[in-house]
């Protein structure tokens, strides 16, 4: 059964997460970001990338994690779903893995809350490694976020 | 096999032959002698049949098939191409574009053509009512009254011949109208009309067109298939008003083939003299006949087969963006070497790169120019929108089209099409009287409709002006004080100029009655404010009695603008050049609060000044403890507010991005645009402060 997919690794604090390899356009370092205002809070401007500008998103702040002072570590990962281009800014990413789609399981019921809109499983890999495997179509969803912010406040 | 990636060449080819299709088909229209143009519909047509039968496209395929039909027979002089071909053509061509554009859409092109498909069918069998054949034998209307009787073509005769033998009635039906009736041929529209509901009128003469132009005297004749009887159907002629005498006569096998030969024997004497164009030119392939239509041939195949072989290659408008993005990372990195040139001083260096500048400032010239698309694109489609609406108005209009070869941008050109599409139909709908009209105002019937493009400066006109009745100046106003737009007084200072302006402005429209053409609740002002969002204007000009013409001034490129980049704490902004008014100084102290809102005086009056810095939330600035603050007066039509900024950067040309598919609307950002050093500026849009 070679049903395998090759999934980028990348990780917000502590917590290993990831996405299909065909959805990421490319991996970036910091750059500049020029601010957009009047936007979300967690859309943190845009970029330019060769050329394109791509708003940028910060993943911490999308999901509700305290956001980071930026590291060397930090990358911009470019994914394209539905058209839509975006980065994320991840606390790392520098990793490339197989996964046998078996072993993706869905997201246990402990999880939750809003949270586990975005999330289409969570992988196990090896002895104690859990990896959270982003569903990019609701993390991108803004009609969503409208619902989530007057849920907030 | 995996057609996806065939399928974009395919839109793409059946949009191209559709498109050639159409125009051969009006040109065939405008001479429907000429044979070779029905050679160059046929390739068309069996292309795009091959095409859609590769990719499986089974009703494209099967209705371009029918269309074959009906194109070979006329190709081999079997069929002669009339008034009601053209009409079911037209219409499966239209069946075909819907079902093209349901492929590009992502559907299977399916669509229900079942009637379409009967009726060519039909054509093709030569059932349909009036169907000539050139092959057949000439018979001629020899008559120039409704008194004399009509003659009937093979095909006609073998219609009438067959409903005979299935039961019905043939009827040949005489009508004479009142001397004294004034619009006769509503009268005889009424009799068809009548007569349409309880069977088929066959052929008539004069002809059906004929008629409803009034090119007839006071009586017509007709061949009519019914299941009622002569008496009968005489009796309920006479039933309308003004009309003099009714005969009908029932005909059986033998008086009607008697009636076809008489009548054939009749014309071969009288064809000479015979008034009907149509007959004449069906005339039997003799000789000479042959050789006008060749001499026709010859006239007119160099117009149509003067365009050479089109050297030119078809591009994805993505990879054209791709190119420019990558193009502009090149200039950013030039800006780059330049400067390091300067500091290095090196000789040879400075020499290359300032090469490299000169080899690039080209190079983004062809890159530009590549994106420019001529506005044929968009205008060939209007002499079909135009010929159609027109038979449907029952007018006559000719459309001009000069400049088709400019050329515009290709993110003008996929704007302004709907614009333009409303503008014409306005033409044809309000400005081109009808036939009658013209004719009582001493012009000739037919009205002119011109469409010219043409480039001056740096922008592109439009214009669309027909000849007809143009606008009067007071019923604009009276209508405008009536909708509540303007009050009495202020009618009374508008001069008659500004009185036609106001046809744009919004919940106007002159059309007192709502015709099925225009008046569906979009009015010009939703032209308006389409060519102004793509930084264009539109006016128009009328000489009552005249005509009217409608101008609209386009920018050449949507994707560069001119910009005024300001400074605001850390961040950098521009602003759109063409909204700007003026940019000054102002001092504290000459800011004046009213109501809570900050105001300062400008050309005699007090305009809002509203902080930029304030607005976006700019984290390092604060306007506040400055003594002067640099503004920006940007304007809305006639409002006018100012912006406090910083600093001022300067003015630049800049290509306009936007933000992407995830950020489409963003409150006063309307784009961005990447610096020389490769850092993103947001546009501003002026429009957001002025409500």
């Amino acid at each position: 059964m070679a049903d395998d997919i090759k999934v980028i690794v990348f990780k917000l604090g502590t917590e290993e997460y990831g996405i299909e390899v065909e959805k990421v356009q490319t991996i970036e370092r910091m750059m500049p970001i020029t601010r957009v205002p009047k936007t979300y809070s967690f859309i943190k401007g845009v970029i330019n990338l060769r050329g394109v500008v791509i708003p940028v998103i910060d993943l911490r702040g999308r999901f509700g994690i305290q956001e980071a002072e930026h590291t060397d570590q930090t990358r911009i990962i470019i994914v394209n779903v539905n058209e839509m281009e975006v980065g994320f800014i991840v606390d790392s990413a520098n990793d490339v893995i197989d996964l046998n789609r078996d072993s993706i399981d869905t997201p246990p019921d402990v999880v939750g809350g809003i949270k586990a809109k975005y999330l289409d499983g969570v992988a196990k890999i090896g002895e104690d490694r859990l990896l959270i495997m982003l569903n990019l179509t609701e993390v991108l969803n803004k009609s969503e976020i409208v619902q989530l912010e007057s849920l907030e406040g | 096999m995996d057609m996806n990636q065939y399928l974009s060449m395919f839109i793409d080819e059946s949009n191209d032959h559709l498109q050639s299709l159409n125009e051969s088909m009006m040109g065939l229209e405008a001479n429907p002698e000429d044979i070779s143009i029905v050679q160059v519909i046929f390739r068309s047509a069996h292309t795009l049949k091959g095409m859609a039968a590769t990719m499986g496209f089974e009703d494209l395929a099967s209705l371009t098939h029918q269309m074959e039909n009906v194109l070979d027979l006329v190709r081999n002089n079997k069929l002669r191409m009339q008034d009601f071909i053209f009409d079911t053509l037209f219409k499966s061509l239209d069946a075909l574009e819907s079902m093209v554009e349901d492929i590009t859409g992502g559907g299977e092109g399916k669509a229900d053509v079942t009637a379409i498909v009967s009726s060519l069918q039909a054509i093709v069998r030569g059932e349909v009512p009036a169907a000539a054949g050139a092959a057949a034998e000439v018979t001629a209307a020899a008559a120039t009254t409704g008194d004399a009787q009509i003659s009937l073509d093979e095909f006609q005769y073998s219609v009438l011949e067959q409903s005979l033998q299935e039961g019905h009635q043939v009827l040949y039906v005489d009508v004479a109208i009142r001397k004294d009736c004034q619009l006769k041929a509503v009268r005889a529209y009424m009799v068809f009309d009548l007569l349409e509901r309880s069977g088929e009128v066959v052929k008539s003469f004069p002809s059906v067109q004929d008629i409803e132009q009034e090119k007839f005297d006071y009586g017509f004749s007709l061949y009519y298939i019914t299941q009622k009887d002569a008496s009968e159907i005489q009796r309920m002629i006479l039933n309308l008003s003004e009309i003099d005498k009714v005969t009908a006569i029932a005909l059986d096998q033998e008086s009607l083939s008697q009636m076809a030969q008489e009548m054939s024997a009749a014309t071969a004497e009288a064809s000479p003299a015979t008034p009907v164009q149509e007959s004449a030119a069906s005339a039997p392939a003799t000789a000479p006949a042959a050789s006008a239509a060749k001499e026709e041939n010859g006239k007119s195949a160099p117009v149509r087969t003067g365009g050479a072989p089109s050297r030119t290659i078809r591009v994805d408008i993505e990879r054209l963006d791709v190119l420019m993005n990558l193009f502009s990372e090149l200039l950013i990195d030039r800006v780059r070497l330049e400067q390091l040139a300067s500091e290095v001083q090196n000789g040879d260096l400075t020499e290359t790169v300032e090469h490299m500048g000169r080899v690039s400032g080209d190079l983004q010239n062809i890159v530009m120019k590549l994106r420019m698309v001529p506005v044929d694109t968009v205008f060939n489609r209007f002499p079909r929108m135009v010929r159609d609406l027109a038979k449907s108005l029952d007018k006559k209009i000719d459309l001009v089209v000069t400049g088709a070869e400019t050329e515009l941008d290709r993110t003008v050109i996929d704007e302004i099409g709907d614009p333009l599409v409303h503008l014409l139909r306005n033409a044809v709908d309000h400005g081109v009287e009808s036939i009658q009209d013209r004719l009582a105002s001493g012009k000739s019937d037919t009205g002119t409709v011109n469409l010219r493009a043409f480039h001056s400066g740096n922008h592109v006109f439009i214009e669309i002006e027909d000849d007809g009745a143009g606008i009067k100046p007071q019923k604009i106003l009276q209508s405008a004080i009536k909708k509540g737009i303007i009050t009495q007084e202020q009618a009374a200072a508008y001069s008659d100029d500004e009185a036609i302006q106001l046809l744009f402005a919004p919940g106007f429209s002159t059309a007192e009655v709502i015709s099925d053409v225009s008046g569906r609740g979009v009015g010009l002002d939703v032209v308006k404010s389409k060519i102004t969002s793509l930084g264009g204007n539109v006016v128009v000009y009328s000489t009552p009695g005249k005509g009217t013409n409608f101008s609209v001034q386009l920018p050449l490129t949507l994707s560069i603008i001119a910009a005024m980049l300001v400074k605001i704490g850390s961040e950098k902004y521009a602003i759109p050049l063409s909204s700007i008014v003026e940019t000054g100084i102002v001092k504290n102290t000459q800011i004046r609060t009213i109501h809570g809102n900050r105001m300062i005086e400008f050309r005699n009056s007090h305009i809002p000044l509203l902080s930029l810095s304030k607005f976006y939330a700019v984290p390092d600035f604060d306007e506040s403890t400055e003594e002067e603050t640099e503004i920006v007066v940007v304007r809305k039509g006639e409002r006018l507010v100012a912006l406090a900024v910083q600093d001022f950067i300067g003015q630049n040309e800049i290509v306009i991005k936007n933000l992407g598919k995830y950020l489409p609307e963003v409150q006063g950002i309307s784009g961005a645009t990447i610096l020389g050093d490769g850092q993103v500026a947001l546009i501003i849009d002026p429009n957001a402060f002025i409500k």
